[in-house]
């Protein structure tokens, strides 16, 4: 199929390199502070994809995919496992399955760090979002091919 | 205010109910859309709606005093839409490919396995 | 640790599992092994929670700590641990009998994951006790489900998938929308708490409204009359380790979630709810075994046989008493084995045979006898005939059909069970029997292939031993039938503390 479904703006991929990067830390942003207030796995999943997609409107499909570089599937898996493990240290310390578990660590310069598995089951969350958009975006992208 | 909610939702249902007897793929597709959105917005209702007021504890109050919203509905609506976001998406993937294949937007022609 | 995480366990195996298998998405030989162990891991866990289940009662898991009725539950009565083992039992079967049949192309797409995530939400279907929480796992299942059927991507699957896919979404938001007036009503998600407040619910013309619609969602997904249309034009249209699954499970989760929701919840207007029900059976039966009359293609046949065993189901929780619910759990146990074992025996004559056309069929039963026996066991169980494990439960549900009077449903039933070896024999006549037509088109060299042997063989084998052992299998049944009847048993699970 010919029909080339982007247009090469100039403006549009320079700003994207700029953009990019803000976006991406961005979702980062999102995803950490989602514990407490407005935030999370979802929306920082839907902010990081939607960067990707960018580049994928900006540039070119290839540059998209090689900006990934595992196949998005394999995303998928990653944060499912993430998300599904998270369910399992309440069991060693003899709680309910999925019983939310608090740890602090008490680092040298920024002191206490409080991990829990809430977190790793958002960050989970956001592998899989990440994952999935992408899967999809990718698959009608490669029926346009 | 609650009835309102309820003719827009009646509406909601029944548009999405004409759009998925039409022919055409796409306007199925619109239905299902319209139809999901339409029972997101019925639990949203019979929730009950409140104005302005968040389901926060008091500092110094053990429970929530006199009405507020449920916060319960609207996490489930946020699930609802989570999950209808990826079957839809699904969806749209499914009906694009079934395009390619079969050539055709008009249901009327899809009698093979019937 | 106590023993309630193996309540978790069938759920969360699959799901780790599946994710791994997609993280190692480009090697084969890893998905298959992880296809294996998983289905496998899942399948002990399943045995040891309808062991643990049936020495100690209902057993309850609060997920994440928090008390019912505001958490999620997990519960195991009998019914639940029975169709996880049967769906472990099935998975696992369904994982030997790809190893060999699946092709390399498909297992790229993602075939092993989404087996194990399907895996995933049916346990978690059986195993919820949370009402939205079994819309979730509904919707799980249909994901991975939709992504199995299409896998392949031709014209006809195509059009089976947007047919399902669409009745399947109707039905889900119909069953949302059951889910918001419900909650609307009595406040509640936890089924337990749901049944005690309904209870105090002082319009009960309204309950029954909201039963009626849970029925008719629930109904779709079962592929009852009249919504069962989308079933025999999709089933037939994947690989058959896919249609053998999908035959074996999915619809009879349509049928789990009739028989939890109809025994806990709505059991207030008995007389109208179980009469509808009835009246939905009846034509089940009789549609389903009619279309399949008309049929001649080998899977098409088995799909409309579905439609028509969904009937019998319904029909013992039509009748509610409680030598019915002892039938209908029998029969849900002996049929998801008979039925998954066809399509994989169908799938077998289409890799010897080269078709699954019975024009095109022939002279089976002199080259390959092995599979004309392994064909005759489980079509005969699906039939009725004795001493086979069909027998045992068709018998139960006509008996008490005969108890409660039924007439009507009983000389259905007796009719289309005839029908039933009637559509047998002509699949053994055609393919097995006749003569070897002459091969229009190019029969591949016939692989023998000791797998798919043992597969069947082993199911097969399961259809006997429930027909000749049937008396512990009859005691499980009636203690599981025992446990719908008395709801309450239920309600003081979970909402006794969870505590066993």
């Amino acid at each position: 199929m010919s029909r080339q479904f982007n247009m090469r703006s100039l403006i549009l991929s320079t700003g994207t390199t700029i953009i990019l990067p803000l976006l991406l830390l961005f979702s980062l942003f999102l995803l950490l502070r989602g514990h407490n207030e407005p935030g999370g796995g979802f929306i920082g999943g839907l902010v990081a994809a939607a960067a990707i997609a960018l580049k994928l409107f900006a540039d070119d499909y290839p540059s998209a995919k090689s900006l990934l570089r595992v196949h998005p599937l394999q995303i998928v898996g990653v944060g499912l496992a993430i998300a599904a493990l998270s369910s399992l240290p309440s069991l060693f310390v003899g709680e309910n399955f999925f019983t939310a578990q608090w740890w602090t660590l008490y680092l040298p310069i920024f002191g206490p760090l409080k991990l829990s598995t809430p977190l790793f089951f958002d960050i989970g969350v956001y592998l899989c979002v990440i994952g999935t958009v992408l899967t999809a975006i990718f698959t009608l992208v490669e029926a346009e091919h | 205010m609650t009835s309102l909610m309820a003719i827009l939702i009646g509406c909601l249902y029944a548009a999405a109910i004409y759009m998925m007897l039409r022919r055409s793929m796409v306007k199925l597709l619109i239905g299902l859309i319209l139809l999901s959105n339409a029972a997101n917005l019925l639990i949203f209702t019979v929730a009950g709606l409140e104005r302005g007021v968040p389901p926060l504890i008091t500092e110094g109050a053990q429970t929530i005093t006199g009405a507020s919203a449920d916060p319960l509905a609207q996490a489930l609506i946020l699930t609802a839409i989570v999950i209808a976001f990826g079957v839809l998406a699904f969806a749209v993937v499914l009906l694009h490919r079934a395009y390619e294949v079969i050539r055709t937007d008009d249901m009327n022609e899809m009698k093979g396995t019937d | 640790m106590d023993m309630s995480v193996l309540i978790a366990l069938p759920v969360i195996i699959p799901l780790i599992v599946g994710a791994l298998s997609l993280v190692v998405l480009k090697n084969h030989g890893a998905q298959r092994l992880l296809g294996i162990l998983g289905t496998g891991a899942v399948l002990i866990a399943a045995i040891l929670l309808l062991w643990q289940t049936r020495l100690n009662g209902i057993k309850v898991l609060e997920v994440g700590s928090w008390p019912a009725p505001f958490g999620i539950v997990l519960v195991s009565d009998l019914l639940g641990a029975i169709m996880v083992l049967l769906a472990a039992i099935t998975g696992f079967a369904t994982a030997i009998y790809s190893l060999k049949t699946v092709r390399k192309r498909f297992e790229r797409f993602g075939y092993y994951p989404l087996l194990h995530l399907l895996l995933a939400g049916v346990n978690g279907a059986f195993l919820t006790g949370d009402i939205f929480n079994l819309y979730v796992w509904f919707e799980v299942l249909l994901v991975a489900s939709f992504a199995l059927l299409i896998q392949g991507g031709e014209r006809a699957q195509m059009e089976g998938a947007i047919k399902y896919v669409t009745l399947n979404l109707l039905s889900s938001a119909l069953f949302l929308t059951a889910i918001g007036l419900l909650y609307g009503m009595v406040g509640s998600l936890n089924m337990a708490d749901i049944a005690v407040r309904l209870t105090a619910v002082e319009d009960p013309k309204m309950v029954t409204l909201i039963a009626m619609l849970f029925l008719i969602a629930f109904s779709i997904k079962a592929a009852a009359f009249p919504l069962f249309f989308w079933l025999p034009a999709s089933y037939h249209t994947p690989q058959v380790a896919v249609s053998a699954i999908f035959a074996g499970l999915l619809t009879k989760v349509g049928v789990y979630a009739l028989y939890r929701v109809f025994s806990l919840m709505f059991t207030a207007e008995v007389d109208f709810t179980h009469q509808v029900i009835l009246w939905m059976a009846v034509f089940t039966m009789l549609t389903g075994v009619l279309g399949a009359a008309s049929q001649f293609e080998v899977r098409r046949i088995l799909s409309f046989h579905i439609v028509s065993q969904i009937g019998y189901m319904m029909l013992a929780l039509a009748l509610f008493t409680p030598l019915a619910l002892i039938g209908g759990v029998f029969y849900i146990m002996h049929h998801i084995i008979v039925k998954a074992n066809l399509f994989f025996i169908a799938g077998m004559m289409y890799r010897l045979g080269g078709s699954f056309e019975l024009k095109e069929l022939g002279g089976l039963y002199k080259k390959h006898p092995g599979l004309a026996v392994l064909f005759l066991i489980p079509a005969f169980s699906l039939a009725g005939v004795p001493p086979l494990s069909g027998f045992f439960a068709k018998f139960i549900l006509i008996k008490a059909g005969v108890e409660a009077e039924a007439w009507w449903a009983v000389a259905v039933a007796l009719f289309v069970g005839l029908f039933t070896l009637f559509s047998m024999i002509k699949i053994w006549n055609e393919a097995f029997w006749k003569k070897a037509p002459e091969p229009a088109i190019e029969i591949p060299a016939p692989v023998r292939n000791k797998a798919l042997y043992w597969t069947t063989g082993i199911l097969a084998s399961m259809t006997i031993a429930i027909g000749l052992f049937a008396q512990p299998i009859y005691v499980l049944a009636e203690m599981a039938a025992n446990q719908l009847l008395n709801p309450q048993l239920y309600i003081d699970a979970v909402l006794g503390g969870g505590k066993l």
